[in-house]
This record gives C-alpha cells, structure tokens and sequence, in this order.
C-alpha cells in the first residue's frame, strides 16, 4: 500500500520506528497534491518547501532519539481560518488576500508542537460561511466521489483533501455543522468537539460562541489522535474550557457499544431526506442494536427550531466579528486615493472584499441586533437555544448517545443551491443543534446512498464533555460495517 | 468662533434652573491592557505596545484583566455601590479607525456595580452626588488629525492613528441627574470631580492625570424654567480635561442654553467641545437621533460573578477614604470647618497632613502653606505641591522657628531661599546669615549705638513712655537687618536704661 493510503496512525509508527522518513511521508502527499489538486482545487495554499523543512526537523529529532508523539512527521491539512506564521490565511475571503499572520492560531501552534507537518492551508466558505465551498472567493471544491458535486461547507477544502488521500488528516471548523457535513459528504470522519473544548485563539471567527476546531481523518482513531494532538484548555481563548480532554484515543480503541443505550432523534425523519440516506441510517440503527446497545427513540422538539434560532445567532455575532475588517489596519484597501474619507474607504473595501453570502449574514445579523428588533429576533434565538439545551439535558437522562443522519441529503451538483440560500442552510438542519448547546458530535461514514452511489453519515451526539462517547460509538460502527463491506468506504470511491 | 449669544450668569439663574450629570472616565492604572499583555505606560513610541488582541487581528481574542475587575469592584465599594454577583461584558458596535474591532468591549444593562452615591462639600455643607453605575470598558485608540484648522477629523488632510491606548482599562463612572444645584452648578461639578479623583487616588487605581487623559468628564447640562419641574434637552460637553474646565464649561453651558431657551429657541440634543482658550463650547455631533450600537453580550468572554467573600474583602480591605480622612484630621488638628475646606481646596491638606508628620505643629504648618506659600504658588501659576519645597522642610523651619533661631520675618526669607534653588533651610540659613542676633555683645551693641542715635526717644522711655520702647526696638530690628531677637530686644533696652515695667 502505498504511503498516501495509509493512516495517520500508522505512518506516526513507521515514521517513528524509522521505517519511513517524515520527508518521504510529506514529499508522497505533496506528490499527490500535484496530481490531483488541479481537479479538487482543495488547497488555497501548499507549503511545499516549508512542510519538507518541517519534515527534515521531525526526522533529526527522531534520529536523535527524541521520543514524539504519535503523530508526529505525519501530514495535515489546514483550514485557511487558523493563523499560520510562514503560511498565508485568507479565511476564504478577498478582504483578507495575500495577509500574513504574525502570529500562529493556538491549534496551529499545538500541530507544529505534536510533530504534524502543515502542507497547506485548505479552501472553505468565505469566512467559514457556507455548506459547499461555493462561497469561497477562491473558487469551488470538487468532491472526490463525484467532481461535479460540492464536498460539503465550510470545511470542504479539508473534506476533499482526506478524502482525496492529499492528506490523511486536516482541520476543520465546526459553526453549524462545518466539519460533520463535508465529512458526511465526502465519506470520512469528522469530529466537533465540546464547544470550548478546543481553542479558537487564531481561529477567524465566524460566530464566537458556536465556532468549534475539530479533526478530520478517514477513520475514527485517527481523528481521536488529532482530537487530542491540539485540544485542550487554551488561557488565551477565555470560553476555553479548564477541564481534562475527554479519553478520545482510548474510545477510539475501544469501540464498544454493549449495553449502552442510544437515542433515535425522531425529529430528524421524514420530508426533506433522501430516502438513500434514511436507508443507511436506519441500518446503522439496526447495526448498533445488534452489537449490543439499547435503541430507545427520543423527541427533542425544539430541535426543529433550531435551524432560525442558528440563522439569527451566528449572523448577529459574525456582523460584529467581521466589523473588523475595515482596510485600516490590514487586508485589501479599495479607494485610498487621498481625496476620500477613512469611512468611505471602509465601505468601498468592505463592499468590494466581501462576497454575497458574508453580506446577506452581516445585514441579517444588523437587523437582528437592531434597537427595536434585539428582543424579537436575537433575545428570542437565545431563548431557543436555552430549549435546545433542555431537549439534549432530557434526552441525556435517559440515552448516553443520539443518533441522526448528519445531513438529510448525500452530496449536492455544484451550482444547483447556489441561489437558494435556504435549501443550501438546511444541508445543516441535523447538525445545528449541538453547536446551539456547545455538544460533542462525531460523523462517520455509513454507506452509499442506492439513489446516487454517494456517501451517507451517521451523526452521533453526546452531552458536553462527552467526546469520548461519539468516538466509542462511532469506532464500533467504522469497526462492523468495514466488517461487512471489506474495507473503508472509501475503497469504494471513484480513482481520481 | 461662534457668534452666539450669552445670558449673564446670575440672570441665568434666576430665570432657569440646571439639571447636571456626569460622565466620568478613569483609566485604571493595571500593569497590562484590559484583554491583552501589552504594557499600559504612557508616552511610549506610538504602536509599540501592541499586539495582535489590542490591534484586533483575525482569530485574536479577548481575556479579562483579573486586576482591572477587583479595581472596578473597589471603585464601585468606595463609591458605596451595590457590586453585582454575575454580570457580563457587551459590544458597542460602532465604525471609528481607532477602534481596532470596530467594536468597544464594554459593559451595557449588567454593570458590575450600581447604586452608590459619593458625598462632596460645598461652602461648608454636604452635598450627596448619586452614582447610577460604574462598569469597566477598554480604552480606543488615539487619532491625531493632521492638516485642516481646528485638530478635528473634519477638515484634516489625514489622520494617524496610535494604538497604544486601545484596550487600556477605562472605568465609567456614570452620576445620577443632580437637581437642586441652583447657582453652585459649577462648583458642585468641579468638587465632585475632585472628590472622584481623591477616591480614585486613595485607592490606587489610577493616576487620574487629567492632562494626560487619564481621567475624562462628560458634563451633561439641562436648564428648566424656574417654577417646573420637566428637565430640558441637555447637552453633554466631552473630554473635559481639567477641574477648572468642567467648572467653566458648566457656567458657560448655562449662559449658552439660557439665551438660547430665553429667546424661544430650542437646545439641540449633542456633543459639544469645550475650548480652554475662549471658556466655551462648541457643537460636536447630534444625538438627535440616537446611534444604534447594536449592543449585545460579549460571546468572546465568561461573565463575571464576583464571588461575595472576596467582595466583602475587598470592602474591608478598603483605605481610608478622602471625606472620612478629612473628617478625622480636621478633628486632629481643631481647625474650623471653613479651614478645612480652603485647605482642600488648595490642594493642601496631604501637604499639611505630611508636614505635620515631620513633627511640624499643625496650625502652623497650615498657617505656611495657605500664607506664604499659597500666595507664591498663585504667583507664580503652579501647583501647591509643585513648588520645589518639601513638607519636611517646612517642618524644619517651623523647628527653627519654634527653637528661637529664626523669627517669622527670617522664616519667610529661609522660605524664599529654598524656593530659589538656594539648598536646604540650614543651608539658606547659612548662607544667607539669617540666625537671629542673640549673642548678648552683638545685640548691646547694636542697641549702645541705637540709643545713643535715639537719645529722644531713649529720654521719653526713662520718664515713664513705656510705649516709646516700641521706635527703639525697631531701630534694632532695622540694625540688625531684622536678625535680632525683638523680645530679647526690648528687655535689654529697658535694662538698660533702668526701666521696669
């Protein structure tokens, strides 16, 4: 097999015993980005010499019998949201074109700390603001499994990259479902941690009180490995949580599910779901009854609010976020040609660095907020919140997981929700919940779809602090059906 | 400069009554910035202390300086406010180039203390100032316009920006409406700023440099017609940035608005700048319309939900603040209440306070500073405390003075020395040749030869003209070039002409 298909944990041993180099890990992925990047367009980036160099060190240290972590000379790729020092981020955005961080996001700065070797900074929705990669102002990403498909938003670039064996794992941000749907889409694993379990410190925020980092990698070990290489608590990001990271590697390896009981979210059936996708889902039910757990279905009403509660959330927060980027101090600047006032510039730069999307939100978000509307839409979305927080407390009381498809539809043609907002927000309708309460949540790949051939997820959630559980569960899922089909879903895709 | 007319004051008054309220911001002294590390010093280089929070780069984010809470409770303590047990933190959302996020992290309907008061004197009674709250916030940017006439934004050829005060800690402090002012409107503005700043210093927290704008006043003024009762529009004067200056911009507010009022007119609800140079104000934005800052709870930062216990600490851990302070040393030195308050005015008390420490009695360490020295001070346009003269100098002289080495004549003269450079009392003392003449052969014959210039009036003092003693005297105070001992003068005189009282 070759290195590109092997795991995240399998090269961090063979580089570690010195089987393999990290150079000869890095420079095989960076190989394969050339090959087949021109038809992803997954990377905004690539640091090809900078991942060698960094390779180069791991290898030294490793001859000099340093002892490293598991991961370490293993590649990754990274969300263009994270500051990176020797790495330009752009957020997916005009406004932010060609800037240079002088300093590395706290994620960041815990990958270099592990050993992984950053190759480059991956695609997403303009300012993480999207479900398909089409609001980048840098162009769309192509799913592996079909190229005239989106790979899922915000963290598409990510998504792509793992699933187009580019990279064996990448980081990705979770708003409103930003990992778990491009991970469901594009048939890998994709974790949100705990909201506060991972740092946002150099992440750009999009909505500071739902943005979570998380891992993306093809199996669940792997993304436990990367869940606990950059998490943890962070004095420079004050919603850090100060608590232990949850025992993720050790579920990872786990994998059982004997005796533990799961909940069925009945809210998430019926209209607006592929019937592909309820299939899988239903078999993966039936899979997790057979290996022992106790299936109990589960009403969280509110659930089916959460959807506007989350489109007046994070549209508020990100119109005060994105306030910031006003051509004074950094990023593109438009119309500074001595005759014009600094407001004047900050309109012209704004209008012309933002993209529609990142608009639509920042006047929803203005309005929300607005004297007279604050009440009616941004105090009443909190309520809501409250709620949802409730319906998961209740639930939790009586399952130690739910369960759900990660989003009700496989992955959907470039262009074909393009100019339909509210079709592309319900990719998220599944996922929305757990960011609205600060949940753990894990996708794992499930099947294919008989409609589209096209990869399903199954969406398992836990209670905060419960990341271990997502990882339990779904380690005892990878574990049954690559049983029952031979091998990874990915085996199944497409050669690009 | 405007062409507006003014209503004399006191015509102002009797036909309006003012409405005041403050507005006052104090950056908190704290070693770091309200959410970042960067150092807080003033003066430094422009944009060298900073960092990616205070410049809002991308993915920065906030954390609360833990010393600029505690201060805040201890201000909120000393100004007898309730402190909330769980309040959070709000944006203010507002476009401005020397706000780095656009938005200004500060408090909005959770202050962190609420419901005080602060108790000033005025002509000898109490006046009870109500606090409606005090909640921290950071500090913007500094822009400096450049071009254009008047430093403002509007006109200049373009604008720099220094980021080193973005993010200092800034308390606001934020008065009741004070009613009932009547004419002391100014005064009773300027004492409380006054008060507020002896608080602050008592406490610590800030250096409360008001040149330095370390300490800012809104000054919000309204008139009503004598004889109602619904307060007018006000107008909120900003960045006043001295003690005389928010007395002056009251009075003149309240010339300004009366005319205004007194000729049928209307007061526009706005900002408006007060000029040191002329004494007045002119108009700065309108709050007509009221800005939507779109406030909502910080998600970037925890609440804060100070724990009792250490609240109450803190309260018992307070100093001893300036109106009981003054309360107590106005006992321990018996002076009159009108004394005390020309002291504190004159800034003296802490310079009394501290010459009487260095073992000066205290009627006389007040009779210096509020004589002499308050007198060359005024002369010369500086400070009470700025005058290159000691308490403990002072302290020496009322020593020497006490000890029978120098009369008050040489004192002054000791005084006038030290102020001039001339070196320590002894050195002037020295130096000068100002001991008093009490060796008995110099002073006899300095009196020999005064009675033998005088033999007049030495002639009316032998036959019983007592009081004639009084020219002779004199003439050996003139003698001696004022050296002598006056006392000692007048016994040997008599003596010597065999003349008993």
């Amino acid at each position: 097999m070759s290195l590109i298909h092997k795991s995240a944990a399998e090269l961090g041993s063979l580089i570690g015993s010195g089987e393999v180099s990290a150079v000869e890990v890095a420079q095989a992925h960076l190989d394969r980005i050339t090959e087949v990047d021109g038809k992803l367009h997954a990377f905004l980036h690539v640091g090809a010499e900078s991942a060698i160099e960094q390779a180069q060190a791991i290898d030294d240290r490793i001859a000099a019998g340093d002892d490293l972590g598991p991961l370490a000379g293993v590649p990754i790729a990274h969300k263009d949201v994270f500051t990176t020092i020797d790495m330009p981020t752009t957020a997916g955005s005009k406004i932010l074109q060609g800037w240079r961080p002088p300093y590395d996001a706290t994620v960041t700065r815990r990958l270099r700390a592990a050993g992984l070797v950053i190759l480059g900074k991956t695609n997403l929705d303009e300012f993480a603001m999207g479900s398909s990669t089409e609001n980048s102002a840098y162009g769309v990403t192509r799913n592996p499994w079909d190229l005239s498909r989106v790979p899922g938003g915000s963290s598409g670039g990510s998504s792509a990259a793992v699933a187009g064996y580019a990279a064996p794992l990448s980081t990705g941000t979770d708003t409103g479902g930003s990992i778990r749907q491009p991970a469901s889409v594009t048939g890998i694993v994709g974790m949100k941690p705990t909201y506060g379990g991972s740092s946002r410190y150099g992440l750009i925020a999009f909505a500071s009180s739902l943005d979570t980092p998380g891992p993306f990698a093809r199996n669940v070990l792997d993304a436990a490995l990367l869940h606990e290489a950059f998490s943890g608590h962070d004095p420079m990001d004050s919603t850090s949580i100060d608590a232990p990271v949850p025992g993720v590697v050790e579920a990872a390896r786990q994998g059982d599910v004997a005796g533990l009981r799961i909940g069925v979210v009945k809210e998430f059936a019926g209209e607006g779901y592929q019937p592909g996708v309820l299939a899988r889902f239903q078999e993966s039910v039936e899979l997790l009854e057979s290996l022992g757990a106790k299936i109990v279905e589960v009403s969280c009403p509110s659930f089916t609010t959460a959807l506007p509660a989350y489109y007046l959330i994070a549209p508020s927060e990100c119109s005060s976020n994105l306030a910031r980027f006003d051509a004074m101090r950094y990023g593109l600047r438009v119309g500074d040609d001595g005759t014009r006032s600094a407001e004047e510039v900050m309109a012209l730069t704004r209008a012309a660095g933002f993209g529609p999307e990142v608009k639509r939100r920042i006047m929803l978000g203005t309005y929300a907020l607005s004297s007279g509307y604050y009440d009616a839409y941004y105090g009443q979305a909190q309520k809501v919140r409250t709620l949802i927080a409730r319906d998961f407390e209740a639930a939790f009381h009586q399952v130690d997981v739910l369960v759900s498809p990660t989003t009700p539809t496989t992955a959907f043609p470039i262009g074909e929700r393009a100019d339909d907002p509210i079709a592309m927000y319900l990719a998220d309708l599944c996922t929305i919940p757990a960011n609205l309460a600060g949940n753990a949540a894990i996708s794992v790949p499930c099947g294919l779809a008989d409609e589209d051939g096209l990869p399903v997820g199954l969406q398992i959630m836990a209670p905060v602090l419960g990341d271990d559980r997502c990882y339990r569960v779904g380690a005892a899922v990878e574990r049954a059906l690559e049983e029952r089909w031979g091998g990874g879903l990915l085996s199944k895709a497409p050669t690009l | 400069m405007s062409t507006e007319t003014l209503m004399p004051y006191d015509e102002a008054l009797e036909r309006f009554e003012p409405v005041l309220g403050l507005e006052t911001h104090v950056e908190l002294g704290t070693a770091s910035k309200m959410f970042c590390g960067c150092p807080t010093g003033f003066g430094a280089a422009a944009n060298t202390q900073v960092c990616p929070v205070c410049l809002a780069l991308p993915g920065s984010l906030p954390v609360a300086n833990e010393m600029a809470i505690e201060s805040t409770i201890r201000i909120g303590l000393a100004l007898n406010c309730s402190i909330a047990s769980w309040c959070r933190f709000a944006r203010k959302n507002y476009f401005y180039p020397d706000m780095p996020k656009n938005y200004q992290i500060s408090q909005y309907d959770e202050p962190l203390c609420v419901d005080g008061y602060l108790d000033i004197e005025i002509e000898g009674k109490t006046v009870r100032i109500g606090i409606e709250r005090v909640h921290l916030e950071e500090d913007t940017g500094k822009s400096t316009h450049v071009g254009g006439a008047t430093g403002r934004i509007q006109g200049a050829d373009y604008s720099i920006v220094d980021y080193n005060r973005a993010g200092i800690p800034l308390v606001e402090i934020v008065t009741r409406p004070v009613e009932g002012t009547d004419r002391l409107a100014p005064e009773i503005a300027k004492a409380y700023a006054t008060e507020l700043r002896e608080v602050m210093r008592s406490l610590g927290v800030s250096d409360v440099r008001m040149e330095e704008g370390s300490m800012r006043c809104d000054v919000n003024v309204s008139l009503m017609p004598r004889g109602t009762t619904e307060w007018g529009t006000r107008t909120e004067t900003k960045n006043v940035n001295s003690l005389r200056s928010i007395e002056r911009s009251v009075r003149h507010e309240i010339e300004r608005q009366a005319a205004i009022l007194a000729d049928g007119g209307r007061i526009i609800q706005e900002t408006r700048h007060f000029h040191e140079d002329t004494g007045t104000t002119t108009a700065g934005r309108s709050k007509e319309e009221a800005q939507d800052y779109r406030y909502f709870p910080e998600p970037d930062l925890v609440p804060i939900a100070p724990d009792p216990a250490w609240v109450a600490k803190l309260k018992a851990e307070l100093p001893e603040l300036p109106g009981a302070r003054r309360s107590r040393l106005q006992r321990e030195w018996g002076v009159s209440d009108l004394d005390m308050a020309a002291m504190h005015n004159a800034d003296a008390v802490d310079l009394v306070e501290a010459t009487v420490a260095a073992g000066a009695p205290p009627a006389d360490a007040r009779k210096w500073w509020m004589g002499e020295l308050a007198r060359r001070a005024n002369e010369s346009g500086t400070a009470l405390a700025a005058l290159p003269i000691t308490p403990d100098q002072i302290a020496r002289v009322c020593a020497m003075v006490a000890g029978g080495a120098l009369n008050d004549k040489l004192a002054r003269q000791v005084l006038e020395g030290v102020l001039e450079g001339e070196g320590s009392p002894d050195e002037v003392v020295s130096a000068r040749g100002l001991q008093i003449v009490n060796d008995q052969g110099e002073l006899s014959a300095i009196i020999e030869q005064v009675l033998a210039d005088n033999s007049d009036a030495a002639d009316k003092v032998r036959g019983g003209k007592i009081a004639a003693v009084g020219a002779l005297v004199g003439g050996v105070m003139k003698a001696s070039r004022g050296k002598a001992d006056a006392g000692r003068a007048r016994e040997l005189i008599l003596q010597k002409l065999g003349v008993s009282e």
